[in-house]
Parts: structure tokens; C-alpha cells; sequence
């Protein structure tokens, strides 16, 4: 990152007089719209076709996660926080697993750490494979890419239940460690699937990357610049999509990611195209971290005998965790009171932060980039809105 | 109706390749099988519908592969994820714009109850306070498998349902309304806090 003092970006207006001296069309879309990833509003301002003002609306999902975080034990909160980015609930966990043990000074076995890793990247692999599938879908490829991702998806799920007894809502991680271990045949199954999983990348990459469709419908649309990005508080891969060289698991090495080798991906434009391709990037980097973990996982406990989970009272102070999750930097602020429940209990959503900039991006385009745009942004309502 | 026909008789013209029916099972039979439902989805219970609807589980075996947009288009409502109080008017209002017969699925614990969000402020206590449910579906989400079990117990109480007489199906009573009346934005909640036609909470009888 650069350490000099960015200047005030200067935004486009968003009013904008219209040639035809008509009055602007004042569109909402959602929170019923089949593109919105959730119930999102948009209140958008027509000038022909071209966006000149979008006003986003949140709050259809709110759901009192933090409130609720605060009135529950440590341990209560942590299938909540499966609920948060339902995509991605191992990540979740890990994260919020992570600022507790911050907070109370926890050590983790070795194993655990790896089977962390495992299903951390195991769940980029399947947020991002759903997310190019609906990011088709929302451009137009009605169905097939949709169908082509989940088919992926579900194999990783099915590991997540194996595992877990879950799907979606995995519960996995515990403060120092993880519930249950995973068997050698679990690993051996989750190595076919990730072995696999590379074919599947090069058969979409064929079908969609060199479309001409697809290259016309996100090259030079919706172009964030890395400045914005940085004063936005942008992560994830938006902000590696600028060009910005940020990735937690390089700049925190938080668990043990300091002990594998992966390349992090950059793009150049920052355009809905360069997103896109960052997280086909990416997959690619987290099937090598995966076949570095499952050759390096020793065997062991996977829970600190220490701790104590059930009546879990941490010392008095604050603690920050954050990992770099799917969408970006997933973090967990925690204050202690001593007491069985955390006294302030934040969340610092990626999609929240990185659906601030969405005026900046659509500004200037057309009513059907919207959704494209929002689609590479990769929201989910449950995270924005908690 | 069917059943008044003489089983060997019918045998004997379905032998020469005539098909006897009644006017009602012929259809009821196009209509459990074709329900498309409202692409809609709320939180965690949408992923697993769009599950469903996906390759693998693929409820289009059952009917239901047209997921429409548009309330207009749509037989069935899937109710899921969480109802907050700020969505509720929008639900119910897309139900008034379905056209009749219409069916709900209400999904997850949420949709039903609150679920684990129950607690919270703004959290609708289950979407049966202000729309009639057919179906009731719980798990925190349920597995696609659940949500295709729903959509078959559906398929069934489509095909018991009568077209004439007494105990003809509800949609066809005019007397019977189709559109509801959409809550406001109350001071503190929503107005009404429940539609008493719709709602009919279990009477808790306490043993002494």
C-alpha cells in the first residue's frame, strides 16, 4: 500500500441536465428483483437508459446480529455467525473464532489450523464458483452457468456435511480448535474434488472468459479506481481487481498461512471484467493451497484440551480478528467485560464496505450494467445488512 | 369421479385407446404439474431453492423449472429466509398480485417462526400472520430434499381439491378472498400486528 496522503477524489455529478428536457425516470429496483442478490433496493435515476443517480436502500434483512451477539455467550454467537455470509459460513467462523481467541489468548493445534485452511479455501472455491455462475445469470446467460457452478458447488458442500453435518451451516469452528477431526477419508475425498476441480475451471473459462458477449457486457464497465478503492476501505478482490497489492493472508499471516507458497493475483482496470477474472485467479492459487495443506497436515488433536467452551469467560479487554474471507476482509470486533457474553459485538462486513462505492461505479452506465456491476461486487444480503 | 366408472370397462376402452377421465383429475393433473414458483428469495433458505432448482436436485422433474420474476406469472409462493417487518408489506403485496389459485411454501424456521432471529425487534413471527400457508417446511435451511417433499405434499393437496360442490377448492369461492390487506408501518409495529382472518394461533390449554 502507499503511504502518501491521497487527495479528495472528485466524483461525477449526479445530476445531470437532460438534452431531451425531459424530467429523469425515477426507477426502484428491488427488493423483489431477480438480479438483486438478496432484497437490496435500488432507487435509480433515469436519464434515457443512462444511470445519473442510484440511491441504494438496505435494511430488508436486518436481523439483529449484533444485538443478538451481545445478549448470547461467545460460544451462542457462533452459529449465528454462520448466518451472516451464508455463502461462506466456514470463513465466518474461523474469522469470529479467531478474534475470540485474539481476546483470550488461545492456542490452536496444529492440525486444526490446517483443517482450517482446508475449508477456508475450499469455501472460496465454492462462494466464487456460485458467484460467477450468478454473475452470468444476471448477464443474461439465463440458466447454464448457474447450473454448471452449482454442479461444482455441491461436491464442495457435500464435504462441508461430511464433515460438519451441515451444508450451509457448517458450525465447524470452536475457540481453539475445531469440533469434530476429519477422518483420512474425508481428506482423501476432498483431495479428488479439489484435483478435480482445475478441469472444471479450464471448461468455464472456455465457455465464458473468451466470449465475445461477456467481454463486451464487462470490459470498461463499472471502472473503480484504486484510489477510490483505498479511501473506500475496499477489499478483497475489488481491491486487488485495481491493482492494489492487499491480501490479509500475506499482509496479517494470520493462522498459518505464512507456511504456504500462493501468488496473489492482481488485475489492471479495475472493471467488472477484471473482477471477474481475479476470482477464476484466485481459485487457481487456493487449489494450490489446498494440495500444499493436504500434503502437509499432521495428524494430532484438533481442539485445545484448555479450554474451557461451555461456561467460556474471557479476560477483560478488546480484540480485532480479521481474515481475509471470499469477499474481503472479514472482521470481528470484540470488547469483554469479563462476563459470559462480549459487551460490544461488531461485525465489519466486506460486502457492506464494498457496496458503498456502487453510485461510483454505475454512474455513466446503462440501467442493465447495474446489475452486472452489482453482481461482480458480490454482495450478500445477510452480511450487508446483518 | 373417475372412481364411479367401472374399472373393467375403463380397462376395456383403454385397450382400444380411449382414456376416460373426469374434467377434475384431468385438471388437477396440468396443474400439479406445472406450478411455477416465484423467484423470490429472501436470506439462507433462497441458496438452497436456487439449490433445488439447480442441476442436481432439479425440480423441474416435479413442474416446477419456471422460476418467474413476476408475481403476475407465478403459482407459488416459496417464502424463504427471514421476514423482517420492513419486507412483510412487500411479501404480502406480491401475494395479492399472484394470480388465483395461488400456494405458499413457507421456508426454514424463519419464515415459519422467526426462527433464530426471533428475538429480534424486527422480525416477523412467521409470515402466516398476514398470507394463508399451504405447506410448512422447517429446518435452518432445510436440505432441497425437504423443499421437494413440500412441493410434492403440494402436488398432492392440488389433486384432492374439488371443482364443484360443497367442498370445492377455496380458490374457486368467491366469497373466499384472494388479496389481503397489506400491513402499514405502525409508531411501533406493524398495523395490524396479524391478520385475524389469516391467523389462527394454537390455543394453549394449560393442565392443571
Amino acid at each position: 500500500m502507499n503511504e502518501q496522503v491521497l487527495e479528495p477524489i472528485e466524483r461525477p455529478p449526479t445530476t445531470m441536465s437532460s438534452r431531451l428536457e425531459g424530467e429523469l425516470m425515477e426507477v426502484s429496483m428491488g427488493p423483489q428483483h431477480p438480479s438483486t442478490h438478496g432484497v437490496f433496493r435500488m432507487n435509480v435515476a433515469l436519464n434515457g437508459e443512462i444511470v445519473v443517480k442510484l440511491k441504494p436502500v438496505f435494511g430488508y434483512l436486518h436481523r439483529n446480529h449484533e444485538k443478538i451477539g451481545e445478549n448470547t455467550s461467545y460460544l451462542g454467537s457462533m452459529p449465528y455467525t454462520d448466518r451472516l455470509d451464508y455463502f461462506c459460513s466456514m470463513t465466518n467462523n474461523w474469522a469470529y473464532a479467531l478474534s475470540v481467541e485474539k481476546l483470550a489468548g488461545i492456542e490452536v493445534p496444529e492440525r486444526a489450523e490446517y483443517l482450517r485452511v482446508i475449508l477456508a479455501e475450499l469455501t472460496r472455491l465454492q462462494n466464487h464458483t456460485s458467484l460467477l455462475g450468478f454473475l452470468l445469470n444476471d448477464m443474461g446467460a439465463w440458466g447454464t452457468p448457474l447450473m454448471y457452478a452449482f454442479r461444482e458447488r455441491e461436491k464442495v458442500l457435500d464435504l462441508f456435511e461430511s464433515l460438519s453435518g451441515s451444508r450451509m451451516m457448517c458450525d465447524y469452528m470452536r475457540f481453539g480448535g475445531c469440533r469434530v477431526d476429519a477422518g483420512t477419508d474425508w481428506i482423501e475425498r476432498a483431495k479428488k474434488v479439489v484435483d478435480a476441480f482445475p478441469r472444471f475451471l479450464d471448461e468455464f473459462e472456455n465457455l465464458v472468459v473468451s466470449n465475445e458477449i461477456l467481454i463486451a457486457r464487462t470490459q470498461e464497465v463499472g471502472k473503480l479506481s484504486a484510489d477510490l478503492a483505498i479511501n473506500a476501505g475496499i477489499t478483497g478482490p475489488m481491491l486487488r481487481a485495481c491493482g492494489v497489492n492487499y491480501d490479509i493472508r500475506k499482509v496479517d499471516g494470520y493462522g498459518i498461512y505464512p507456511r504456504f507458497k500462493f501468488r496473489v493475483p492482481l488485475g489492471e482496470h479495475g472493471d467488472t471484467y477484471d473482477r471477474l477474472m481475479m476470482r477464476v485467479l484466485e481459485m487457481r492459487e487456493s487449489i494450490g493451497i489446498l494440495q500444499q495443506a493436504f500434503k502437509q497436515i499432521p495428524g494430532g488433536p484438533v481442539m485445545n484440551p484448555k479450554v474451557k467452551i461451555r461456561a467460556f469467560r474471557p479476560p477483560l479487554g478488546e480484540a480485532y480478528g480479521r481474515i481475509e474471507g471470499p469477499k474481503g476482509e472479514l472482521g470481528f470486533y470484540l470488547i469483554s467485560d469479563g462476563s459470559g457474553n462480549p459487551y460490544r459485538y461488531r461485525v465489519r462486513p466486506p460486502s457492506f464496505v464494498n457496496l458503498t462505492i456502487l453510485e461510483d461505479l454505475c454512474l455513466g452506465h446503462t440501467v442493465a450494467d447495474v446489475m452486472v456491476i452489482l453482481g461482480s461486487v458480490d454482495i450478500v444480503m445477510g452480511e450487508v445488512d446483518r | 369421479m373417475t372412481e364411479q366408472i367401472d374399472e373393467g370397462l375403463r380397462n376395456e376402452l383403454q385397450r382400444q385407446g380411449i382414456w376416460v377421465t373426469s374434467m377434475q383429475d384431468l385438471y388437477n393433473w396440468g396443474r400439479r404439474n406445472s406450478i411455477w414458483p416465484l423467484q423470490f428469495g429472501l436470506a439462507c433458505c433462497a441458496i438452497e431453492m436456487i439449490a433445488t432448482a439447480a442441476s442436481r436436485y432439479d425440480i423441474a422433474r416435479f413442474g416446477g423449472e419456471v422460476f418467474r420474476p413476476s408475481p403476475r406469472q407465478a403459482d407459488l409462493m416459496i417464502v424463504a429466509g427471514t421476514v423482517t417487518k420492513k419486507m412483510a408489506p412487500q411479501i404480502v403485496r406480491l401475494y395479492n398480485q399472484m394470480p388465483d389459485p395461488k400456494y405458499v411454501i413457507s421456508m426454514g424456521a424463519c419464515a415459519i417462526s422467526g426462527g433464530p432471529f426471533k428475538q429480534g425487534y424486527n422480525v416477523l413471527k412467521g409470515i402466516d400472520r398476514y398470507i394463508p400457508v399451504d405447506v410448512y417446511i422447517p429446518g435452518c435451511p432445510p436440505r432441497p430434499e425437504a423443499l421437494l417433499h413440500a412441493f410434492m405434499e403440494l402436488q398432492r393437496k392440488i389433486d384432492g381439491q374439488k371443482l364443484t360442490g360443497i367442498t370445492k377448492a377455496e380458490h374457486l369461492d368467491p366469497g373466499q378472498p384472494s388479496e389481503f390487506p397489506v400491513p402499514a408501518f405502525g409508531e411501533h409495529d406493524l398495523e395490524p400486528v396479524a391478520n385475524p382472518d389469516v391467523f389462527h394461533p394454537p390455543k394453549m390449554e394449560r393442565q392443571s
